[in-house]
């Protein structure tokens, strides 16, 4: 298992000036953590929900305008809330 | 159908991990999730591969069903547990399957891998594969008293209770799929004019698990579902819905309940039909 990586998983083959990208990873002390990121709406409603990968990557797709970003790990729940943009990536490093 | 005779924990599944007669299946979006690690002599049922047909739209036929169980090594007699990823929706779809055609003993583990993740409890290596001996399995003919096609949602506007799982944002055309998959698509935005927009996350915890019957009960009532009517669930591609499928006909023991598995993506792309957009009301 090597390290955390700053940044999504890789973007090959998706047409990123069509999408509203939200994406970063959750490190706990610099380190990969294994756990959930959940994708809350303006309302607070879950939109969706991934798993993080082996370097503590995650990403959504989602639609302009305001999101809260809530990471689940084993004992921890932290949110982060974010604005995002079509055509921009928005980056988010949660630290847990 | 009550909730002790379909949802299960991970105390109960731990004490019988290695019953033979107690099949644990692991189901996933995510279908290299088991190859990383799963629950001791857990299988793998693959939703695309497995229980797609390879060429039409469709499932895997009643034969083609057979078959999978049969080389999986699952009996008619075994007590099938499932569970998955992204709180159990694909395990929750599979559950559905087994049901359509007739297993008598399957359920699903309350939380799935998330939940068992967040506990710490313990997984194997991906690359330690239980065995199974191959079986003779025999399927039931589809049960279509627990799916709806197309034109059981069209005939559904403004007379049965429509339900939509979907996020609000798929809703109401901001979204056309969940957030965690790329956004272009074919199909047109919206919903099916009357439907109730009831999001599937509304059942569930954060963990995972299913809230308990009362909350369950209100939640449905209180969107103005009368569940004396007949109901059909439907979502983007029919596996939140089974989700929900889940909670009103195992949970709930609600008999009038259909899953739309075409949904959205086959909703969506109909011509001439009535699509609304915006909010709920």
């Amino acid at each position: 298992m090597c390290g955390a990586k700053a940044g999504g998983p890789d973007l090959s083959g998706v047409d990123v000036a069509k999408e509203t990208i939200i994406q970063g990873s959750v490190t706990r002390d610099g380190e990969p953590v294994t756990g959930y990121v959940r994708l809350l709406d303006g309302g607070g409603e879950f939109t969706a929900e991934v798993p993080t990968s082996a370097t503590g990557q995650f990403r959504f797709f989602a639609a302009p305008g305001t999101w809260t970003l809530r990471a689940l790990v084993p004992g921890a729940t932290v949110d982060r809330v974010v604005a995002a943009q079509q055509g921009n990536l928005t980056e988010v490093a949660i630290a847990v | 159908m009550s909730r002790s005779d379909v949802l299960v924990d991970a105390d109960w599944v731990e004490a019988r991990i290695d019953d033979p007669k107690v099949v644990i299946v692991e189901v996933d979006e995510d279908t290299s999730a088991y190859d990383k690690n799963h629950i001791k002599n857990a299988i793998r049922i693959d939703w695309k591969k497995d229980l797609q047909d390879p060429v039409r739209r469709d499932f895997v036929d009643q034969a083609g069903f057979e078959k999978l169980l049969s080389e999986k090594g699952i009996a008619n007699d075994d007590t099938v547990v499932l569970y998955g990823g992204n709180n159990n929706w694909f395990a929750s779809y599979a559950y559905w399957y087994f049901k359509l055609y007739g297993h008598q003993d399957v359920k699903l583990l309350d939380g799935g891998r998330k939940k068992w993740e967040l506990d710490s409890r313990d997984l194997v290596d991906g690359a330690v594969v239980a065995s199974r001996p191959a079986t003779e399995y025999t399927a039931k003919a589809q049960d279509t008293a627990i799916r709806a096609f197309r034109d059981d949602a069209v005939a559904a506007i403004g007379s049965l209770n429509l339900v939509d799982v979907r996020s609000p944002d798929e809703f109401s055309g901001k979204l056309l799929a969940p957030a965690h998959l790329p956004q272009e698509q074919s199909q047109r935005p919206g919903h099916i004019p009357t439907a109730r927009n009831i999001p599937w996350s509304k059942s569930a915890n954060d963990d995972g698990t299913f809230k308990s019957d009362d909350e369950l009960k209100e939640l449905y009532e209180g969107e103005g579902v009368d569940l004396s009517k007949d109901t059909i669930a439907y979502c983007r591609i029919g596996e939140r819905s089974a989700h929900t499928w889940f909670v009103l006909h195992e949970i709930l023991g609600q008999p009038n309940v259909k899953n739309y598995d075409g949904s959205w993506t086959e909703y969506g792309s109909l011509v001439g039909v009535p699509i609304e957009l915006g909010a709920a009301k």
